[in-house]
């Protein structure tokens, strides 16, 4: 659905997009993701067709977004960072606007007006001024006017950036229903959120793409050790010296805190090593007891640090 | 070339919705009627010579503000990225920008009517040169739109807009002034004919002169071509 293929994009002699290819299958819900200035709004300026690149090619439902812009412009829906709408207008006669310039059937309008009002819960301001709307409401207007031409494509800058919790967690949940039925592009800088809503991830930094997978791949790609968080109550030193001589596999062991005879212990071993029967056991053996014992998942934070990091230790 | 319409709509919506095309408008047929008013009464000549004289002058300063949020607004508040990205070329855009500040203009003008019918009620005013004036004037004025478009279109911001379109306006008006500093013949004439208000003189004598009409049409074309390639290499750089 998105093919994009060693797209660099230079502003003056900045170099913003280094040689970026990806592609999306339709029905994707992919994520950009990097810290502001990595090129993930350049990236989606290109694929609308509103800036060219450079150099590199970037089709769109199998269209060239230099050759035919106006074929990809038609099958695109674009909600960029700020959302793009004219204070003055009442949604109704804003997202007719939209839908004119968007060349729908005139006699389609007013029933797509309606369906994509009823979509992004926006019927009871339809009336209303824009610019009289709270944040979360300009961001569904915005969103609306991305979905009146029944997009292929939906390429979502920053969708959330700006908004209160409450609105942030309805957008989400808003944008994975649109998952169902459109490819979705999403870029953010906010780790939690593509992980929540997207299948793939890119990760980007410097206008260079740093890793291209599925969440859970990324992950294992920089776990390289099992972790398991231990509170025991008892006493450190047996804890400490039953563990090293009997636990076979251990790698690592931490102790975090110890408090009015609670130890946590952070434990490593090595991958596809499961500790947890045994340290039961040993804990048990030595009349201790366990209060906590579970297995630590490496964040998409920590893989995003490790990768930006080793990624700019590579240059 | 049929999506410049609901540009063109938005843009006619835009300005009556905000108070400048009433406040504009206002400011431009009072000082019209006073031009008129005081005109007739120290001349005792019933024609409209010099209201249109005068008048000349608010196109000055009226044209820079009709025009300079046309297109730096879009940029400013990010709703260019709306329009670029809707399947709509860059001309629809601007055209549809330009042809309902023109249609301002007009309603503008139109509103002025009543001054050629108070000279028909009291006397018998020779109608070939009111009428070819109102031609003339619409063309000028909207030669003066596609500077004021093209000013626009090289910044974000509308105080500065309207300060380029005034000054554009200004040189373009007073270039045939240059021609007492200009000894060669030839270029005194290329100088007499680029200026704006040259081209208004025989129209204020009931002549209908095609080189004029030519004239004021290819300006606002180069004008609005320029408004054209400004924003389309904005998006390049």
């Amino acid at each position: 659905m998105i093919e994009v293929n060693n797209l660099t994009k230079y502003y003056g002699p900045t170099k913003a997009l280094d040689n970026i290819s990806f592609s999306v299958e339709k029905g994707e819900v992919f994520g950009l993701l990097g810290p502001n200035g990595a090129g993930k709004t350049t990236t989606m300026r290109i694929l609308t067709c509103y800036m060219p690149a450079t150099s590199g090619s970037a089709r769109i439902a199998g269209f060239d977004v230099f050759e035919d812009p106006m074929k990809v412009k038609s099958r695109i829906g674009y909600l960029p960072e700020t959302p793009p709408i004219y204070e003055d207008m009442s949604v109704l006669s804003y997202l007719d606007f939209v839908a004119r310039i968007k060349e729908i059937e005139p006699k389609k309008i007013n029933k797509k007006i309606e369906e994509v009002m009823e979509t992004v819960k926006i019927k009871d301001v339809s009336k209303r001024i824009i610019g009289h709307l709270s944040k979360g409401y300009r961001q569904r207007v915005a969103l609306a006017q991305s979905l009146l031409n029944d997009p292929e494509v939906l390429i979502l800058d920053e969708p959330t950036v700006g908004l209160d919790p409450k609105q942030i967690l309805e957008i989400r949940e808003l944008i994975k229903q649109l998952g169902e039925k459109h490819t979705v592009l999403l870029s953010s800088h906010i780790l939690t959120e593509v992980s929540q809503i997207c299948g793939r991830v890119l990760i980007i930094n410097k206008g260079k793409i740093i890793a291209i997978d599925t969440q859970e791949d990324l992950i294992k790609r920089v776990q390289v050790r099992e972790k398991l968080f231990i509170q025991v109550k008892g006493s450190k030193d047996i804890l400490v010296r039953v563990f090293n001589e009997k636990l076979s596999g251990l790698k690592k062991m931490d102790i975090i805190k110890e408090e009015n005879g609670l130890i946590d212990l952070m434990i490593e071993s090595e991958m596809a090593v499961d500790l947890r029967e045994p340290i039961f056991r040993l804990v048990v053996e030595n009349n201790m007891v366990i209060l906590e014992l579970k297995p630590v998942k490496v964040s998409l934070e920590e893989v995003f640090l490790q990768l930006t990091e080793t990624a700019d230790r590579r240059i | 070339m049929r999506k410049i319409y609901p540009i063109y709509q938005k843009e006619m919506k835009a300005f009556f919705v905000s108070p400048v095309a009433y406040i504009v408008g206002c400011i431009f047929l009072i000082t019209a009627g006073y031009f008129f008013s005081v005109v007739l009464f120290y001349t005792k000549e019933a024609n409209l010579r010099g209201l249109f004289e005068n008048l000349k002058f608010i196109l000055l300063i009226v044209a820079p503000i009709l025009t300079m949020r046309l297109l730096s607004e879009e940029k400013k508040l990010g709703t260019d990225e709306l329009l670029f990205t809707s399947p709509l070329t860059n001309y629809d855009i601007i055209l549809g920008k330009y042809f309902a500040t023109i249609t301002l203009y007009l309603i503008m003008l139109i509103l002025t009517i009543e001054f050629p019918i108070i000279l028909k009620m009291y006397s018998k005013p020779d109608m070939g040169p009111i009428y070819s004036s109102y031609l003339g004037f619409f063309l000028f004025g909207s030669s003066f739109i596609a500077v004021g478009l093209f000013a626009s279109s090289l910044t974000e911001n509308q105080i500065v807009a309207a300060i380029i379109s005034f000054g554009l306006l200004l040189i373009l008006w007073l270039i045939s002034w240059a021609t007492t500093f200009v000894p060669v013949e030839w270029a005194k004439n290329i100088l007499t004919s680029l200026s704006l208000t040259e081209h208004l003189n025989s129209f204020e004598k009931g002549i209908i002169d095609l080189g004029d009409i030519f004239y004021y049409l290819s300006f606002s074309f180069v004008f609005v071509f320029l408004a054209n390639q400004v924003t389309e290499a904005k998006r390049w750089k």
